[in-house]
């Protein structure tokens, strides 16, 4: 089983996966065989780099995710875990490497990656200036759904996240907690096969971030991929498999039980450490 | 102290690192000065005109030379009949026609008088107006010659000195017109947008919370952008010196100390402005907006203000440019001293005042 | 695909109408720009202050003085007998100029048959100053005509006949009142709809790209174009608005002849409104920050304004420069709207006015769609 990589490693395309019977496969019009066995991956990163001028701020690392992994990115602040997301996103272009996100390759058809990915970002970057239902309506909207879809989608959203009473609010007046978690609920409104969170759970209290990851769990449940990034150690341990990046590359990669046991520490918090300190 | 410097040297930090900011600040008013300089101007020049000569004699013949040999009309084109006047006039080309009656030499011989129409478009009434007088001007002159001295016993003339612009360039009233808008306009938006900006990204609390008094943080802020502000000046008034020929007739410490004040006054109006809103958008849409089309009109940087009905008088009163054109014009080329514009600084001062005391107070209130 | 710019323009207007701040100064602010503002542009050069200086004190110098005081172009705000109180009412802007009308003037106008008065005039403003000399010289030119008629009817050998005149006449076209509003206020709607149009669209996307929101709409599948136009034509239409109300407030409080038809100058407005959006767009995607969109856009509006021909005419410029105007946008419209209002101009006329901007709004909304980018 192979499970940790390193960073700088091979040629071959390197998979991180429980499944040994690795295959090429052709995806949807690239040419180079991005690894995957049919359609267990829906992302896929190979020695990917970014730099800005003389500045590394990712260097060559190559992971993969699974469909409906719960992957969480971690690392200190300025390891790069922002612009690598950016990256897969298509919000950023790589400077070198193989990237292939929901079946597409993040260079041709970033466009297209839009379509059935969700994102949420670090900073909150919903319309203050708009009600709860707006925003739902604004982000349904542009996604394709119907009118129809769109009044139930917000009716249920408004019901679950107990919005009801500031559905007509301007965000500017809610308390963060209440914003996050309907900005992750637009996130993935239309469904998409991968979400990825920007550390989603910034700045919120305990009760809420508990809440969160209960959302985090539902949407995983029906299939939706979580990548989210957060450098809250303790909430690594939700997720199926973590990596850890530092200084732009990744240091790890495994399940919390397999870093713990390798590194020999109670928590993940002591990995990190041990990580950190090299 | 030594943190009141750490604050003055961020400020500078902040703007020399917008380059994109840095070259417009520079760069505007060069290019500015340079084209007005060049090309703006009230005074007519090589104005097109047309003519309907319907006598064609040897007299019309001598008032047309005279009117083209000016250096203020060139000919358009000659036409035949009446009706190509709203023709040529519609082609927007022309501005006068001048119009000779028939037999216009006999009938000067006959009896000593004959007819000459002259029909401006007065679309731009100002155009038109001074048109008007230049082209009778010229006319007239051609009827003082014209007329054989032994027929008249005695003829006044006049000798005119024209003071401060002996040359009447156009320069000598925009130069000073331009520093004062382009001042103003950039101090008030600089120090606005600065605050507002420190205001919308949160950074203006963590200044608070810190040990530097409020009034501290606004002075730090307000002396990169005085610095700035006095080297445009400066600039300005370099190149209107050496490349037209605007003169600083008056003490030059005693000028700049007139611009500094300025600068300041401009500077507390911006401050005034970030302390009612807390958007850089509005307080950008006040400074330009709302100060760059009333500034340009009742500064008297171009239309006079004599001229204005009263209650634009007022309203100019209120605005400081207004009160620095005077300073500045008298100052760079009348050669005046305090003497001559004691109340108008006195009056820039009392601006100050206001706004950093309206200021003062606001901030109070609201944070 | 339509549905999708439907959503972004409600969301625009949505946020616009909220801005509680921003609404007065996007309408109330620019329309009483316009209603007071148009009364401020005039040349019209009277109440000129002139000061007096008769050293002569004869009848004629006396008539001339009198011919001054009776004029609608000049105040005589003090009479002296020394140049230095004279020069000194200049110096402190209490005259506009003064007259001297030396010693023993009269004596040795009769003796040497022709005399000279001073003229010492304020001439910082070029124009005034001139005309001020002009007008002087035709007070002046009143009383020489005054003499030679008087000596006309003492004379025994001349003949009306012998002495010439010329006599003038003259009138003004499509303004006969040489009123500065027709000519003004169209103008400065022009200007106030530019001004508005232009920095709301520079701002518009860069502050999205400030607060952060910019990013949760280049993560969707929206595309460019729907973007783009979904967030610009609330902007456009504001403006059109402006345009419209503001004409029918001139008409309704000023009486502007408008002479064409509504249809053309509100076609014209509504091409040049989107090249004007079009500039903004194109500085959004140069600058990071509002502050720098602002600078930008401020930097373009005051040269395009002082080189539009509203303030100066262009044709007083040198070549190079009336070169240089027709790529400022301004320039057309300010043509435009005096070519359909005060003299009929139709479609035809304007044409070329129609085809420029078209060009100009296709090229430069081009340039800023290849320009902008959902991935950095």
């Amino acid at each position: 089983m192979e499970n940790k990589v390193n960073s700088g490693s091979t040629d071959a395309p390197v998979c991180a996966s429980n499944d040994k019977s690795i295959n090429k496969v052709d995806l949807k019009g690239t040419d180079e065989g991005v690894c995957a066995t049919d359609n267990n991956f829906v992302c896929v990163v190979e020695n990917l780099t970014k730099k800005f001028g003389s500045f590394t701020a990712v260097d060559s690392i190559s992971f993969s995710v699974k469909k409906g992994e719960i992957f969480g990115f971690l690392g200190a602040n300025g390891a790069g875990k922002t612009t690598a997301m950016k990256i897969l996103c298509g919000l950023s272009k790589p400077t070198s490497g193989k990237v292939m996100v929901a079946g597409y390759d993040v260079y041709k058809d970033a466009e297209k990656i839009k379509k059935n990915i969700g994102y949420m970002s670090q900073k909150f970057s919903l319309y203050e200036d708009l009600t709860v239902l707006e925003n739902i309506s604004l982000f349904s909207g542009i996604y394709g759904l119907t009118d129809k879809q769109i009044k139930e989608k917000s009716e249920y959203l408004v019901n679950k996240l107990e919005l009801e009473k500031v559905k007509n609010t301007l965000l500017k007046s809610l308390p963060l907690g209440w914003k996050q978690k309907l900005a992750f609920s637009v996130a993935i409104i239309h469904d998409p096969d991968i979400v990825f969170l920007d550390e989603p759970t910034g700045g919120v209290d305990p009760i809420t971030r508990r809440q969160f990851w209960e959302l985090i769990y539902e949407a995983a449940d029906r299939g939706v991929t979580v990548f989210v990034t957060t450098h809250y150690m303790d909430e690594s341990e939700y997720c199926n498999r973590v990596s850890m990046m530092t200084a732009g590359k990744i240091a790890a990669l495994g399940t919390p039980a397999e870093l713990k046991k390798e590194y020999k520490a109670k928590n993940m918090d002591e990995v990190f450490v041990k990580i950190a300190r090299g | 102290m030594r943190k009141f410097y750490g604050f003055v040297i961020k400020e500078f930090l902040h703007i020399f690192r917008d380059k994109r900011t840095l070259i417009i600040l520079f760069g505007m008013p060069v290019v500015q000065i340079l084209l007005f300089g060049f090309a703006i101007t009230n005074e007519i020049k090589d104005a097109n005109i047309a003519i309907l000569d319907l006598s064609k004699d040897a007299t019309t013949q001598k008032i047309t030379n005279k009117i083209l040999s000016s250096k203020y009309f060139l000919l358009y084109q000659n036409l035949n009949t009446y009706d190509e006047i709203e023709k040529v006039f519609r082609t927007g080309k022309i501005k006068e026609v001048v119009i000779f009656e028939q037999k216009f030499e006999e009938q000067m011989k006959k009896t000593g008088k004959a007819n000459v129409q002259i029909i401006v478009d007065a679309a731009d009434p100002n155009t038109g107006n001074t048109i008007l007088n230049y082209t009778t001007a010229i006319i007239n002159n051609f009827v003082r010659e014209y007329n054989p001295t032994s027929n008249i016993p005695y003829f006044i003339d006049i000798q005119s000195r024209l003071r401060y612009n002996p040359e009447l360039k156009g320069v000598f009233l925009f130069v000073p017109g331009l520093i004062a808008i382009i001042l103003m306009l950039v101090s008030a938006m600089m120090s606005s947008i600065s605050l507002t900006k420190e205001k919308e990204t949160g950074t203006m609390e963590v200044l608070l919370v810190s040990p530097v008094k409020p009034a501290q943080v606004i002075i730090a802020k307000v002396i990169p952008y005085s610095l700035l502000s006095f080297i445009n000046a400066v600039t300005i008034l370099l190149l209107g010196k050496f490349v037209f020929g605007v003169p600083i007739v008056g003490n030059l410490p005693f000028l700049l100390s007139e611009v500094i004040l300025f600068i300041l006054t401009s500077l507390s109006l911006g401050i005034f402005i970030s302390t009612v809103t807390s958007s850089q958008q509005v307080a950008l849409m006040i400074s330009l907006v709302g100060l760059m089309l009333p500034t340009i009109l009742l500064s008297g940087f171009i239309y006079p203000i004599e001229n204005m009905p009263l209650f634009l008088q007022i309203i100019s009163n209120i605005l400081p440019a207004r009160w620095f054109l005077i300073i500045l014009r008298d100052v760079m080329l009348k050669g005046s001293d305090i003497t001559y514009v004691w109340k108008e600084t006195l009056i820039l001062f009392g601006f100050l005042l206001f706004f950093i005391g309206l200021s003062v107070k606001n901030y109070k209130v609201r944070l | 695909m339509i549905r999708v710019i439907k959503f972004l323009i409600i969301k625009e207007f949505k946020q616009i109408f909220r801005n509680k701040s921003m609404l007065p100064l996007i309408f109330m602010m620019p329309l009483l720009q316009l209603l007071i503002l148009a009364n401020a542009a005039t040349f019209e050069i009277k109440n000129l202050n002139i000061v007096i200086i008769d050293k002569d004190q004869t009848s004629l110098s006396r008539n001339i003085a009198g011919k001054f005081k009776g004029s609608k172009y000049f105040n005589i705000v003090g009479y002296t007998f020394n140049q230095k109180t004279a020069e000194r009412e200049i110096q402190n802007r209490h005259a506009d100029l003064y007259i001297e009308i030396p010693n023993n003037f009269e004596r040795d106008l009769i003796r040497e048959q022709t005399n000279k008065i001073l003229v010492v005039v304020n001439a910082i403003d070029g124009a005034k100053g001139s005309i001020s000399n002009f007008y002087v010289q035709n007070i002046i030119n009143d009383v020489n005509k005054e003499i030679a008629e008087k000596y006309l009817i003492q004379s025994n050998t001349l003949v009306a006949a012998d002495f010439k005149q010329i006599d003038l006449n003259y009138s003004f076209w499509y303004n006969p009142d040489l009123n500065y509003k027709t000519f003004m206020v169209p103008g400065i709607l022009v200007l106030l709809v530019t001004l508005i149009g232009t920095f709301l669209s520079s701002m518009n996307i860069v502050r999205e790209k400030e607060i952060g929101t910019l990013e949760s709409i280049n993560v969707t599948p929206i595309n460019k174009i729907q973007f783009i136009i979904g967030k610009q034509t609330p902007i456009w239409i504001i403006g059109m608005f402006e345009l419209v109300f503001g004409l029918t407030l001139a008409e309704l409080v000023y009486h502007i002849p408008f002479l064409g038809s509504p249809v053309v100058l509100f076609t014209f407005g509504a091409l040049y409104l989107s090249l004007a959006l079009g500039v903004g767009l194109l500085i959004s995607t140069v600058t990071e920050t509002q502050q720098q969109a602002m600078f930008f856009t401020w930097f373009f509006m005051m040269l395009f304004i002082l080189l539009g021909g509203l303030f100066t005419a262009i044709e007083n410029m040198p070549a190079w420069a009336q070169t240089i105007t027709l790529f400022n946008p301004i320039r057309y419209f300010i043509e435009v709207v005096r070519l359909v209002m005060l003299k009929g101009a139709g479609f035809a006329d304007v044409k070329n006015h129609l085809i420029v901007i078209s060009i100009m709004s296709v090229v430069i909304n081009g340039l800023a769609v290849f320009r902008y980018r959902k991935t950095t």
